[in-house]
């Protein structure tokens, strides 16, 4: 069981629907949406810890998105799904504030390593935040 | 149908050149001669016709001088003083002294008996009262004879006047030296074919002609033809040849004196002008079309070479054209291929999740299933990396300019293949110069095109066998060539090796995008990549790079 929660974006329907299931076959809380403007909805009301994000949707695009999850949850790590060609915008994805990009077709395994890593530093920024507003209340 | 076209023009041009410059040219020889001619021909007449006057009053001053100082003895001395033959000797030792040119001299009375005679005759006894001059002079009083042959039987003319004493008439009659005479008018005979002579009035010889014509034999030429003054005139005579003559009437228009020179003699130096004229201008024409022949040639092959570089350029555009559109639609293609990979991915993903339940685990195919799961991977696996050459293959790269050394890229390249070659039995030999400079250029693009190039050369070799490594350098550009020994690559596939998904190797083993992607990489990088290979012998690449890449336009 692991502690963090995530979001799968994607508009590849069957993608997104088998990753879901094999994350939640491995025990990880994971929900998924199609669409960028759906995942900022779900951000805005219940967010979870961690975003995978594919980086070339129709409607609102991953980069677009990214920045939008930035703007709303900073705290929020975002790991992008890129196609091979995608990968200077995955590096752009990566300088606007992504933790990571990972190539498609991806090995399940992989994505959870990085997931896990991603919730790491989310939690050493929570930590260091939260210290830095106990010294604030404490000064 | 190109060949054809340029012989055609050539052929034109050499045409139209040579017509223009033989045209004037010819034209131009042709009116020089003919104005040069014309000039040339009328100074020979012009010089004839002198010649023909001053030899006229030469002549015409011969007989007036001796008819002067005959006239001065007759009106000097009486008939019974010159009666006397010494008296008669004497007179003609003093004419004879003065002026010469007289055979005899003789006084006749007017009953035509010679009354006294002085000269080498013996003429004393002769009655000269029916001779013809003998009424001539009774009638003119002074009077110089055609010529004639009288009782001597020799040609001869003569002086005769009249003198009327008061109450009788005589006659002082003196013969005229014929040598002296002619060779007086041979003075006037020029040159090898140059005559001089005198006709009568009849067209009778008084004169010898140089050649022919004798003596008082009739010429054929018609004296009428000749008019006042001096007249000249061009005639063809017996022996077909042209003949100047020119003719001036003596002696109150009796003797016609006549000049001639064979026109062909006189035309020589003419001749000679036109033939020199004509070798000139036959030499002219020759270098004419030497020269328009050597230049329109030069000028058509130069020609020809431009359009023939224009065509590869052309050949070229299209080619790089063609590869560019190719790139776009591998893109497209990659893209379309890649997310249904990615399903297919997490589905394999999936139903091996799956296959690790409680179920499954017992079934009797169990093996199989994960066999043929891992099968599935296994080739998503091997697709994922035809789009990966493809992506590659279409990628916008901008190159990341930095200092590269060649042979520092190529030491690591054959790094990486060494093994591989080893285990083939293939060695690669490095034979690049340390002194390559170092570029400004992609250190891992070129790298790339390098393990390309070298990983083709290994698989071309196969088994047992070299590629080599050489390298030039000159002050921008340096050149890289990968030589192998393998089969070589047949020359109508030659034009194709750096097309997209072209491949020569084994279905699975190449993807045909390496060299493509070379293709575009070295262009970028603003060089050229070009292969030469000859069956059987093997294969040569060159990648030339410049030193410093050029500015983009």
């Amino acid at each position: 069981m692991y502690e963090f929660s995530v979001l799968l974006v994607d508009d590849e329907k069957e993608f997104l629907d088998t990753l879901l299931k094999r994350l939640q076959k491995r025990k990880v809380k994971a929900m998924g949406v199609g669409s960028g403007e759906e995942a900022i909805k779900i951000l805005k009301e219940s967010p979870p810890d961690l975003v995978v994000l594919d980086v070339r949707m129709q409607g609102m695009d991953g980069i677009k998105t990214l920045r939008e999850i930035k703007k709303i949850k900073p705290l929020v790590e975002v790991i992008m799904l890129t196609g091979h060609a995608n990968v200077e915008v995955a590096v752009e994805g990566m300088e606007v504030g992504a933790f990571d990009y990972l190539m498609k077709p991806t090995d399940v395994d992989e994505l959870l390593y990085k997931l896990e890593d991603a919730y790491k530093r989310k939690k050493i920024q929570e930590q260091k935040i939260k210290r830095l507003e106990d010294e604030k209340n404490a000064g | 149908m190109k060949r054809r076209l340029y012989a055609n023009l050539q052929r034109k041009i050499i045409f139209i050149t040579l017509l223009v410059s033989f045209i004037p040219l010819i034209l131009l020889g042709v009116t020089i001669y003919y104005q040069f001619a014309q000039v040339f021909k009328s100074k020979i007449e012009e010089q004839i016709a002198y010649r023909a006057r001053v030899q006229s009053n030469a002549i015409e001053l011969f007989l007036k001088e001796r008819t002067s100082i005959l006239l001065a003895m007759a009106d000097a001395y009486t008939f019974d003083f010159l009666s006397d033959k010494k008296n008669l000797e004497k007179i003609f030792q003093i004419v004879n002294n003065r002026v010469g040119g007289l055979i005899d001299l003789g006084i006749i009375d007017s009953s035509g008996r010679h009354v006294a005679y002085v000269g080498p005759y013996d003429l004393i006894k002769v009655n000269y009262y029916s001779e013809p001059w003998f009424r001539e002079v009774e009638s003119k009083g002074v009077y110089v004879s055609d010529v004639f042959m009288g009782y001597r039987r020799v040609p001869h003319f003569i002086i005769a006047l009249q003198r009327q004493e008061t109450n009788k008439r005589w006659i002082l009659r003196a013969t005229v030296d014929s040598d002296v005479f002619e060779g007086l008018v041979r003075t006037a005979q020029v040159g090898k074919t140059g005559d001089a002579f005198i006709l009568n009035k009849a067209g009778f010889y008084q004169t010898h002609m140089r050649f022919g014509g004798e003596i008082l034999s009739k010429s054929d030429l018609d004296t009428t033809i000749f008019g006042e003054g001096t007249s000249v005139i061009e005639k063809v005579n017996a022996n077909g040849k042209k003949v100047l003559y020119a003719g001036r009437w003596l002696k109150k228009n009796n003797w016609l004196l006549v000049i001639s020179q064979d026109a062909a003699e006189e035309m020589t130096r003419l001749f000679n002008t036109k033939q020199m004229e004509i070798i000139i201008i036959t030499a002219g024409c020759i270098l004419i079309i030497f020269t328009t022949i050597f230049t329109t040639h030069m000028t058509i092959k130069r020609l020809e070479n431009y359009d023939r570089k224009m065509n590869e350029l052309n050949a070229q555009l299209v080619h790089s054209d063609k590869l560019a559109a190719l790139g776009k639609m591998a893109a497209g293609v990659a893209h379309e291929i890649n997310n249904p990979l990615a399903v297919i991915a997490e589905k394999t993903g999936w139903m091996e999740d799956l296959l690790t339940e409680e179920e499954f685990q017992n079934s009797q195919n169990l093996e199989e299933y994960k066999k043929s799961l891992h099968k599935i991977e296994e080739h998503v696996e091997r697709a994922r990396k035809v789009i990966h050459g493809m992506l590659g293959f279409a990628r916008r790269m901008e190159p990341h300019l930095e200092d590269v050394d060649i042979n520092k890229v190529i030491n690591e390249t054959i790094t990486f293949l060494e093994s591989y070659a080893r285990t083939n039995n293939i060695s690669i030999i490095n034979e690049l110069s340390s002194d390559l400079p170092i570029i400004a250029s992609d250190h891992s693009q070129i790298q790339q095109v390098f393990l390309n190039l070298l990983t083709n050369a290994i698989d071309a070799v196969g088994k047992d066998g070299t590629v080599h490594i050489s390298g030039l350098s000159n002050n921008s550009e340096i050149a890289v060539s990968v030589r192998d020994n393998g089969p070589g690559i047949p020359k109508e596939r030659q034009a194709k090796v750096f097309e997209p998904f072209f491949t020569t190797k084994k279905s699975g083993k190449g993807t045909g995008l390496g060299l493509s992607v070379s293709y575009n990489i070295v262009r970028n990088l603003g060089g050229t990549i070009t292969l030469e290979s000859e069956e059987g012998k093997g294969t040569t690449f060159t990648v030339n790079l410049p030193v410093v890449i050029p500015e983009k336009k």
